[in-house]
């Protein structure tokens, strides 16, 4: 896979990401995560400890999921072009589901010689429901450059 | 206790040495395989010159800070506090190498009654990252919220 690049030129508004779709969600990626993040909430990881604070399983960490969120951002805008990256975590994602995240761009803008877009993204699980709700800010690169 | 104190707490500064390893790890968790997170070679032909943290890996700030964070909190249960938003603001590149200092701040506390009666906590970090060479890189800002009891949504 060479270097991915979005050339300001080549985006418009509307334009929608390609959608990334995560394998399905085990105990075991949110386990990874917890260890590559440091987040050892048991609520995510020790099944007891979810089921006597009230919940009928463990669930992944947000952050897990805006993850996922963040790879389908890189893979469609190219690294290093953030420059905002927003979420609100509306639904808690379980072991079983399957994550879609989507993207799209709503604005382009010229601020001087600086390119940018503005998108909306989510992610949902395999019900459609909205799990991760988001925007970006991004700075694009020009051809003429 | 009353949220309202927790307004001005600080954490203490910590320090974040960004590694391969860490990077390669955090990538593999969200699965993403570019090349850029785990080949060093073909990631110095790029222009960050180095192997890149993806757009969340300050999230990984959890693996170098115990004090202050969400579970140190007074009057907050861990069982029922939830990431309720996370925001991200890019100024450069972090790169393998690279050693961040992170500061924290609580900045926001307030109360608002839940959906279902029972009160809800909401408590606003903000955090700034700093590299080596004294350059801001990364604003972020966590708000948690702690539910009225067991977490519905």
């Amino acid at each position: 896979m060479g270097p991915k690049v979005l050339y300001f030129e080549d985006a418009q508004e509307d334009d929608e990401a390609p959608t990334l779709v995560t394998p399905q969600i085990t105990r075991t990626h949110i386990v990874r995560y917890a260890g590559a993040s440091g987040d050892f909430n048991p609520i995510h990881t020790d099944e007891i400890c979810a089921i006597r604070a009230g919940n009928d399983r463990v669930f992944a960490m947000g952050m897990m999921t805006a993850g996922f969120l963040s790879h389908m951002i890189t893979d469609w805008l190219g690294n290093g072009t953030l420059r905002k990256y927003g979420i609100r975590f509306v639904a808690r994602v379980w072991p079983g589901d399957t994550i879609t995240c989507k993207g799209r761009i709503v604005e382009k803008y010229t601020d001087g010689k600086r390119k940018f877009i503005k998108g909306d993204v989510h992610a949902e699980n395999q019900n459609a429901q909205k799990v991760i709700t988001g925007s970006i800010l991004a700075e694009l690169p020009s051809r003429n450059e | 206790m009353n949220v309202l104190d927790l307004i001005g707490k600080e954490i203490p500064p910590f320090e974040i040495p960004v590694e391969r390893g860490k990077i390669r790890e955090f990538a593999q968790a969200i699965d993403d395989d570019n090349p850029i997170y785990y080949d060093p070679v073909y990631a110095r032909s790029t222009r960050f010159g180095g192997i890149l943290a993806p757009p969340t890996f300050t999230t990984t700030k959890l693996f170098w800070h115990r004090e202050g964070s969400t579970a140190d909190l007074p009057g907050l249960d861990y069982r029922y506090v939830v990431h309720g938003e996370e925001e991200f603001e890019y100024l450069k590149p972090i790169v393998a190498g690279d050693v961040l200092t992170c500061e924290g701040k609580i900045t926001h506390a307030y109360e608002k009654e839940g959906k279902r009666g029972g009160k809800m906590i909401f408590v606003v970090f903000d955090y700034a990252f700093y590299n080596q060479r004294g350059e801001k890189v990364l604003l972020s800002r966590s708000t948690m919220i702690q539910t009225g009891g067991v977490i519905e949504t």
